[in-house]
């Protein structure tokens, strides 16, 4: 279960908001609807795509690549950023009432950003180097470890995919702590992975992530996914290399 | 229709009433599993009889994809409560309670689904009339305001779900609710009308335009059906 303490934490610490927020008189917040680049902060933007469109054919086409990214991934971070500009305002007017109210809305776009801008990068076009398991040493053996053999490992993970009912996503996490253990874990809707739990890879399965190609045979998707899964940056979010943590680009 | 939706209500019922674990073993025999075993019922009309406004690919799947693996959910998870309370093994029955309100839940959304929908050129669209009229009046202002305030709720839905509109049986009131995934309208609540907003409902034709679909749908809205609903709750 999602812990919102620790969202809260989350996009704090990768907020371009900052501590901005007491420069911000009253009077420039009194016009209303003022969106975060007006209020003088950097708001969230898309993420460029590392590959392209149609790279990761045949598995998943382009259409649904450029839908996904272009439009669905688009709209987390434009409703996000709205979200956000009328918390500040809220904010700056001293309305509680309507803080609380926008909660929920930055939560689900901000999870959907952050969980979009992690899927992309955990996917590379097939038949290249990162989508060979080999990249990623320590990640699989500490999945053969774990599960007995990478094989298990997938076919346990591809159930927990197909057991989601309705919107959501599964993901590979490294632990909080010292035992620092894989699990699979299963979120639903856009809520992202929290509680410190580090992601190394997830699956949208959300409808829209393969409807287009698959229609209700979200099976074949789960099962092709496979080919398309980058292992070296599961590699890397898995020994501490995810660029993410340091560029905060999320 | 709606015979069909009957025969397999009470399978429901009876199902969320297994999976209770206040009856004794022998009281749930397996033959009450056979007798209750949900069907996909048929639809009213064509596939393609909703077009523009909701394609015959869309009704194809939705129906014969979906709804059916709903069925077969609906139909495996109350097999496997009938065998787990015939051996007695209590909790093993009452763990199959999420599959059941899942699958039991899209085979009853998706019937009154069904029977909520019309072609534009016979029964569908248009506005409803009479004390269904004059209902929605007096809890909305106006049709108008109903409709946009159903849309508001559809769009707000942050993954899937459905919106209905329903009637409060204790308090007399018509209102607007919305379930996540495929839980069921319960409690004080009689569905009147439901709209799919998963993206299966939708997606093939409209992509991520969501707001285009909520737009359309209202052009195959079968409001004699709400009526009887709404007269017979
Ligand atoms: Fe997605
Ligand atoms: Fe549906």
């Amino acid at each position: 279960m999602v812990n919102i303490g620790s969202l809260w934490q989350y996009l704090a610490a990768h907020s371009p908001l900052q501590s901005t927020l007491s420069s911000l008189s009253t009077t420039t917040m009194s016009g209303g609807a003022l969106n975060l680049t007006q209020m003088g902060l950097a708001p969230y933007s898309l993420p460029p795509l590392p590959y392209a469109y149609d790279a990761l054919e045949p598995h998943i086409s382009a259409q649904i690549m450029e839908l996904h990214h272009g439009k669905h991934h688009q709209a987390y971070v434009t409703n996000l950023n709205a979200a956000l500009a009328s918390h500040v305002s809220a904010v700056a007017a001293g309305d509680v009432a309507a803080q609380i109210a926008l909660q929920q809305a930055i939560k689900f776009n901000g999870g959907g950003h952050i969980n979009h801008s992690l899927f992309w990068k955990n996917l590379a076009p097939p038949g290249t180097e990162e989508t060979n398991p080999a990249v990623a040493k320590e990640l699989v053996s500490a999945i053969e470890k774990k599960w007995g053999s990478l094989e298990s490992f997938k076919k346990a993970f591809s159930a927990a995919l197909l057991a989601i009912q309705g919107s959501g996503w599964g993901w590979l996490v490294k632990e909080a702590g010292n035992g620092a253990g894989l699990r699979i874990v299963t979120t639903k809707d856009q809520d992202p992975v929290v509680g410190g739990d580090v992601p190394i890879f997830g699956v949208d399965m959300w409808e829209h992530a393969y409807y287009l190609q698959y229609l209700n045979g979200k099976a074949a998707y789960v099962e092709n996914i496979w080919n398309v899964i980058n292992w070296r940056t599961a590699e890397d979010r898995f020994v501490g290399r995810n660029e993410e943590n340091v560029k905060t680009e999320l | 229709m709606a015979s069909t939706l009957l025969r397999t209500a009470p399978a429901l019922r009876g199902a969320l009433r297994a999976s209770g674990i206040r009856k004794p073993a022998v009281a749930m025999a397996s033959t009450s599993f056979v007798r209750g075993k949900a069907t996909l019922p048929d639809l009213p009309y064509d596939y393609g009889a909703l077009e523009p406004y909701i394609s015959g690919k869309i009704m194809e799947l939705h129906h014969a994809k979906h709804h059916q693996t709903y069925v077969n959910g609906l139909n495996s998870a109350l097999e496997t409560i009938a065998e787990a309370e015939s051996k007695g093994e209590f909790t093993k029955a009452a763990s199959v309670a999420p599959l059941l309100n899942f699958h039991g839940g899209g085979h009853v959304n998706h019937s009154l689904f069904w029977e909520n929908l019309a072609p534009a050129n016979r029964e569908g669209g248009g506005e409803p009339d009479g004390a269904l009229k004059k209902a929605i009046d007096s809890d909305f202002g106006s049709f108008e305001t109903f409709r946009k305030q159903m849309n508001t709720a559809l769009a707000g839905i942050q993954g899937s779900g459905w919106a209905w509109l329903v009637k409060d049986k204790s308090a007399g009131t018509l209102g607007l609710v919305t379930r996540a995934n495929q839980d069921p309208v319960t409690g004080p609540y009689v569905p009147l009308l439901g709209i799919d907003a998963w993206e299966h409902a939708y997606y093939l034709q409209y992509q991520n335009r969501k707001a285009e679909y909520f737009e359309a749908i209202w052009n195959v809205i079968n409001w004699k059906t709400v009526a009887a609903r709404f007269e017979k709750s």
